[in-house]
């Protein structure tokens, strides 16, 4: 199988090669990384065709493009030797055709002369077709790879371009120019990466239980998805009492959303529910084979209890005989408000975990975001279910903080041993106050301190397990973390 | 909200999962709109077995549309007389005119206003602009 040259965007690292992975699968490729790095933007895969690497890379948002490597070296001498052992056989096919020769340099920069030079030193490839900067048949890119302000590159690439990533419609969907959106709405960039994750596909269902103004399930939309979505909060899918955007007060809700992006005939709907007491089947009753899942996909970037409160149906305190008469009495009332109650931030990733067991199909996908205080064990508070395997973790790190984005796959049943599912029963955080039931919310707004104390701490090397675990770059520390 | 929905959900208090009379609920008084959209033949084939036919059939009989088979079609019938396909060739699928029968029902015909009835416990969940209101009142969490 050819070697391919993936150009990467240098942010969002931990994503981009889960994303890829997410992209081949979707697309039922294989592929194979014959390097990657977390701090390069060039990522070499092993594909099956050309055909193979325009479709991965066509729905990426966190590459530019995917070439074929025709060569690599630490240095010009290198590279061109290597051009020469590896794409010798390839170059009369270019003979003749309109071509573009351009240079990529990742930080670092060449003048004019410079570029005239290096692109000059490749005419052993004899290509004697038309030069055309626009709409060439063929396009050649050198890539040449920097050290942090190092006067020359430390890695050189020629690859010939094949196809293009999808990362425009990051612009389309861009939350500045929707017109319905919340405090709490994802970036579009991450909600299409989301999507991708969970391999959200034409033909497929997709569900987000915490839909808000719907940007996930717009982002499955636009990969094709048949989507719908629920809120605890009924007014942010109806729309009625305007939205975060400032002066907006008019009549605007998901479906304009949709509309505005010509995806409506995608969206199935949404519905006022919280997923403690989910109204989903979460058994099938007829004609269908005993127990299966019906969702293709879920995803969703539950309340944190920050901006928006981790709340559920149920009172905080018991009710007594008195007021639960009043409840039964007033229920139906026009401006009837069930009670809700703050509710434990570990408990909800557990119960997000069992819905997706239930309704999912085998191998289908949950993609969840998680925040996490930078202080905690990285490892230890990744939720596991016996029927979903953990497919990626992605982190975004923010200052004291980060939050993940986490995919799992359901399983098939025959690969859950029998009694699995009888799970001991796991204990969550006791109390009725916000802060006694979610342990991140409580750091947040004391503001990290044990972080703060740890980094702090004489002899202790807490900056640099930090570091590593938590995705955190050297130089994005030293510059936000220090203040 | 779409008609399609209404075979995934149930009522909402626990303690009804378990009877099969929560399942399906039941449309009581609704108002339903037709909104035309193009019909996306992959999610048919996709979503057909995973139906609950008899189901769907109950519902569609009492919002008086017209009746479904009594057996749920296969992902064959969806296709208008298949062609043999010849080797390597992607000959574009004609949905049948059971697959647009299906499409009207499952994905054009929608709830706007309304109630949806629970079989066993008989509460009532309000439909309002089109989104369904799966609350719990106070006393039954």
């Amino acid at each position: 199988m050819p070697d391919y040259l993936v150009r990467l965007v240098q942010m969002h690292e931990s994503f981009r090669q889960a994303e890829l992975q997410a992209l081949a699968d979707v697309a039922e490729l294989s592929i194979e990384f014959v390097k990657y790095d977390n701090d390069s933007p060039f990522c070499i895969v092993r594909l099956p065709s050309d055909s193979a690497a325009e479709a991965i890379i066509s729905r990426s948002l966190l590459s530019q493009g995917i070439y074929e490597l025709w060569g690599q070296g630490a240095t010009y001498d290198a590279l061109h030797n290597s051009v020469k052992d590896i794409s010798s056989a390839k170059w009369a096919q270019y003979g003749s055709v309109p071509f573009r020769f351009t240079l990529d340099c990742f930080r670092g920069t060449r003048d004019q002369t410079q570029q005239r030079d290096i692109i000059e030193s490749f005419s052993y490839l004899g290509f004697n077709g038309p030069i055309r900067m626009r709409d060439a048949d063929a396009s050649f890119k050198v890539f040449e790879e920097y050290a942090d302000k190092a006067p020359e590159p430390m890695y050189l690439y020629l690859g010939r371009f094949v196809a293009a990533s999808g990362r425009d419609v990051k612009t389309t969907y861009d939350l500045k120019k929707r017109h319905y959106i919340s405090t709490t709405s994802m970036d579009a960039e991450l909600a299409l990466v989301t999507a991708n994750m969970a391999l959200a596909a034409p033909g497929k269902l997709f569900y987000d239980p915490f839909m808000g103004t719907g940007g996930f399930p717009i982002a499955c939309a636009h990969f094709g998805a048949v989507v719908c979505g629920s809120d605890i909060d009924g007014r942010s899918i109806r729309g009625t009492g305007g939205s975060a955007r400032k002066g907006q007060t008019g009549k605007f809700d998901v479906r304009g959303n949709f509309k505005q992006y010509g995806l409506e005939s995608q969206y199935l709907g949404a519905f006022v529910s919280d997923l403690t007491n989910t109204p989903f089947r979460l058994f099938q009753h007829s004609n269908a084979p005993s127990r299966g899942g019906y969702l293709d996909g879920i995803v969703c970037d539950p309340p944190y209890g920050i901006r928006e409160g981790l709340k559920v149906l149920g009172t905080r305190d018991m009710l007594n005989d008195q007021e639960r008469t009043t409840h039964q009495n007033r229920y139906k009332d026009a401006g009837y408000i069930p009670p809700k109650k703050p509710y434990s931030f570990t408990a909800i990733q557990d119960d997000i975990l069992a819905f997706a067991a239930a309704t999912l199909v085998e191998n289908g996908r949950l993609s969840m975001w998680m925040p996490t205080a930078n202080d905690e064990d990285i490892e230890l508070v990744i939720p596991t279910h016996p029927c979903l395997d953990v497919v990626s973790v992605c982190v975004q790190p923010f200052n004291k903080w980060s939050r993940r984005l986490l995919t799992y796959r359901r399983k098939a049943d025959s690969e859950i041993p029998a009694g699995a599912l009888e799970m001991a029963k796991k204990e969550y955080e006791k109390g009725v106050r916000a802060d006694e039931l979610n342990n991140f919310r409580r750091k947040y707004f004391e503001g990290f301190k044990e972080f703060e104390r740890q980094r702090q701490a004489p002899g202790g090397d807490p900056a640099k397990q930090v570091d590593g675990a938590k995705g955190i770059t050297g130089p994005w520390r030293e510059k936000n973390g220090s203040s | 909200m779409k008609l399609l929905t209404l075979n995934f959900l149930t009522c909402a208090i626990k303690a009804c999962k378990s009877s099969p009379a929560s399942f399906p609920l039941h449309p009581r008084d609704v108002e339903l709109e037709i909104v035309e959209s193009d019909i996306n033949l992959p999610f048919l084939k996709n979503i057909l077995p995973r139906l609950m036919w008899a189901e769907l059939r109950t519902i569609a009989a009492e919002l008086g549309l017209p009746e479904l088979p009594e057996t749920a079609p296969t992902r064959d019938h969806l296709v208008e007389g298949k062609e043999e396909a010849k080797e390597g060739e992607e000959v574009d699928e004609v949905p049948s005119q059971t697959a647009r029968d299906l499409h009207r029902v499952l994905l054009e015909t929608t709830v706007k206003e309304g109630k949806l009835v629970c079989g066993n416990c008989a509460h009532e969940y309000k439909v309002m602009e089109g989104v369904p209101n799966f609350l719990l009142p106070g006393h039954l969490v």
